[in-house]
């Protein structure tokens, strides 16, 4: 097989030993057989629900939950007074209060527009119950990662039926975004420390507010 | 602490930790502490024992496949517009990042926290070509600092309090001076001082969790956010990762983001997981370079028996329930590896060559604690025993002395003849010889020692076992207590025969070498 262009002489040999004395290593292990994967006692989509709103609540993040009819209210109550606030392609216009002073990434933003933004809306690609998790793939309604990533304020529209039970079935449902290269992150409440004394701190470099509203059904 | 190789023998480093208060009391807080959380979570899920079995065969089907998934994660990475090196060594390895620094003209760099990095010596190597590298992690920044170094995987500076953390920032950050020692005052002047950083840094580091083969896919896991600075905001970004960190497909992350959290931070999820493949036109990093490490991982996946010491994923659970590492501390190990993970990786790392890092496997009480916690199944009281005898025969320091100063360190009388018991009646190799008790580790000398050093108090044991017994109630379903786990552990796996059969040689003289050692 051929090498790269970038790759330094060096690294070829190093990549041949390594390969050649990790292949005697392991010439004659046995195959592995992986057992299958363990599936909790399904939750109805009520209780999924439920599930999300507690964990969410657990990890200090704020959470309401409206019809489709009442979220324009419900964010702009989520944004409060924050002026300057990051709007990614794709999101609903009926999503948004109007008045608001909307930032747009397009053309891109440069790092110090951004640190002057004081809050982003977007949405999301699969969410968690059983762990409060929200993921993002950085498609339609969630923009690059620096824009949920600079503001101090997230504010994340999740619809009811992006509500999974399982780590696993969140895992299965980002297979598509994954295989097409796109980039992931998993949102469980806000940045924290415990580096101090195990005192646990919110807000060190993330947003330092997580507000989730689900949209519901 | 930083690279792999201890420059004491572990009685002897352990000593200093032992006599300090400080360190002491805020080792026991914290392991304390993130082991009652951990129970909690753990227990919420009914099925989490498979899960730890599914996570070891996830481990185990990549390393008995590593040469393939390597090459799969190469070909994605690349068809990603990502670069990938080969590191044979920790010289290798800094060489790679320093030649990519230098070729950009960067005199500064920002890190996200990286045990790899650490193992490597990374830092110090970067300042001798005139770079320098920011740790953006809140502990990493207070050990940086302070010129320290990290006692603990997860809390790297559990051994500082608040005070030593108020005055440190006051007199080091730029136009800082007046902060309280209140945490919240402390973490805040830290993200004044790194939000500049990473708005300008062009280039970060950054280790792995995982890494998917499949995809070409790299996730790194953590609690702050630094981590998705670096790995947002730069425009050059480059990732070291120990080549046993690579799975097969990207369904087989599920697991270990089932258990990880849970088992490391005691979280049902961790604040933050960022995965990428490659490079993204228009969202981060435009170039990627990952740096596939071997630096002594080859050789631990030579040893059939030794190979599960690689399913690690650094989750620290083993530590929190270490009675040596609470009484001893992280430094103690002498490598950026502490713990009962330590005392196996650290001399297997260095190929059992190592005077000191073979003394590592005697700092265990051999109670079973680490094996019960581990996420990933790792039998660490059998590899203990096996790499005892390992590195015996490639003339490590003298056995009996070694367990002694360990059992001095960190033991009670009675904990330590139990427990020594329960080994032999198991017919576990070192103690047992035809059937019969012939040594003991420290069962003479040793006491009077023991019962001498005021350090050692025998409460810290029995409360140590209360708290213990009262967090296995919790997780009764799925955890048993250490002789069980022990005779568990027996029936599931065994250590090749030369262990069983070979028995503990009298000090100073050399076990038979076995066609294991060729
Ligand atoms: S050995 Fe097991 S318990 Fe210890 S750090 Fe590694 S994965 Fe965690």
């Amino acid at each position: 097989m051929s090498h790269p262009k970038s790759v330094h002489p060096h690294n070829a040999e190093a990549r041949l030993e390594m390969l050649t004395v990790i292949n005697r290593a392991i010439a004659g292990a046995a195959p592995v057989e992986k057992p299958a994967y363990p599936r909790p006692q399904p939750l109805s989509a009520a209780e999924r629900e439920e599930q999300f709103r507690d964990r969410i609540l657990d990890y200090r993040a704020h959470y309401t939950r409206v019809p489709l009819a009442e979220l324009p209210q419900a964010i702009a109550a989520s944004l409060g007074r924050a002026q300057r606030v990051l709007v990614p392609a794709g999101i609903p216009a009926d999503w948004l209060p109007a008045g608001l002073e909307q930032l747009r990434d397009e053309p891109p933003l440069s790092h110090a527009q951004l640190d002057r933004a004081e809050a982003v809306v977007t949405g999301c690609a699969v969410a968690v119950s059983e762990t409060g998790t929200i993921c993002l793939d950085h498609g339609a309604e969630q923009g690059r990662r620096a824009l949920s990533l600079i503001p101090d304020l997230h504010v994340c529209v999740v619809r009811e039926n992006q509500i999974v039970q399982t780590v696993r079935g969140a895992v299965e449902r980002l297979g598509l975004a994954v295989r097409a290269g796109r980039p992931l992150t998993w949102l469980s409440g806000g940045s924290a420390t415990s580096d101090i004394e195990l005192v646990r701190v919110e807000g060190v470099h993330g947003p330092r507010a997580l507000h989730v509203i689900v949209i519901a059904e | 602490m930083s690279g792999l190789h201890p420059k004491a023998p572990f009685p002897k480093a352990a000593e200093a930790s032992v006599n300090q208060p400080q360190l002491r009391a805020n080792l026991r807080k914290v392991t304390h502490t993130i082991r009652a959380k951990r129970a909690a979570v753990v227990a919420e899920l009914p099925y989490w024992e498979q899960l730890r079995q599914l996570g070891a065969a996830t481990k185990d089907d990549s390393l008995v496949n590593l040469s393939d998934r390597l090459l799969e994660l190469e070909r994605n990475v690349q068809a990603r517009g990502g670069q990938v090196h080969w590191a044979r060594d920790a010289a290798e390895a800094r060489e790679i990042v320093a030649r990519i620094a230098l070729a950009h003209g960067e005199r500064e760099l920002i890190k996200v926290k990286s045990i790899t990095s650490d193992e490597i010596e990374l830092n110090q190597a970067l300042e001798e070509h005139g770079i320098h590298a920011i740790e953006t992690d809140l502990a990493e920044l207070i050990v940086q600092l302070s010129h320290d170094t990290p006692s603990h995987i997860l809390v790297p500076a559990i051994h500082r309090n608040r005070a030593e953390i108020q005055a440190l920032f006051n007199a080091e950050l730029p136009g800082e001076g007046g902060l309280s020692d209140n945490p919240q005052d402390l973490a805040a002047a830290a993200r004044r001082y790194l939000r500049h950083k990473f708005l300008t840094t062009r280039m970060a580091v950054s280790g792995a969790n995982f890494a998917v083969a499949e995809t070409g896919t790299v996730c790194v896991v953590e609690s702050e956010g630094n981590g998705r600075m670096c790995l947002t905001l730069p425009e050059v970004l480059v990732s070291i990762m120990g080549i046993e960190k690579v799975l097969d497909t990207w369904e087989d992350i599920a697991v270990f983001m089932e258990t990880l959290p849970r088992s490391s931070t005691a979280e049902r999820m961790n604040p933050y997981n960022s995965f990428w493949s490659g490079v993204t036109e228009g969202d981060g990093p435009q170039e990627f370079h990952l740096i596939l490490l071997d630096n002594g991982r080859t050789h631990v996946l030579a040893d059939e028996f030794g190979r599960q010491t690689l399913r690690c994923i650094r989750c620290s659970a083993c530590l929190n329930v270490c009675p040596v590492y609470e009484r001893a501390g992280g430094h103690a190990y002498g490598s950026v590896y502490p713990g009962p993970i330590g005392s196996i990786l650290t001399p297997q790392l260095l190929g059992m060559h190592d005077k000191n890092a073979n003394s590592l496997p005697f700092a265990s009480s051999l109670c079973g604690a680490c094996y019960e916690v581990c996420p990933v199944e790792i039998n660490i009281p059998q590899v203990l025993i096996y790499l005892r005898n390992e590195g015996n025969a490639h003339k490590g320091p003298n056995a009996e002395s070694l367990a002694m100063g360990a059992a001095r360190v960190a033991m009670s009388e009675g904990w330590r003849w139990e427990g020594a018991l329960r080994l032999a009646r198991l017919g576990q190799g070192p103690l047992v010889r035809q059937g019969e008790i012939s040594w003991l580790p420290g069962m003479l000398a040793g006491w009077t020692e023991v019962r001498d050093l005021p350090a050692l108090p025998r409460e810290g044991f029995r409360e140590w076992w209360k708290a213990r017994e009262g967090s296995r109630t919790v997780d009764a379903n799925t955890q048993a207590g250490p002789p069980d786990i022990v005779q568990d552990a027996q029936n599931r796996e065994s250590p090749p025969a030369n262990v069983q059969e070979g028995g503990h040689p009298p000090a100073g003289q050399h076990g038979q070498e076995g066609e294991d050692h060729a």
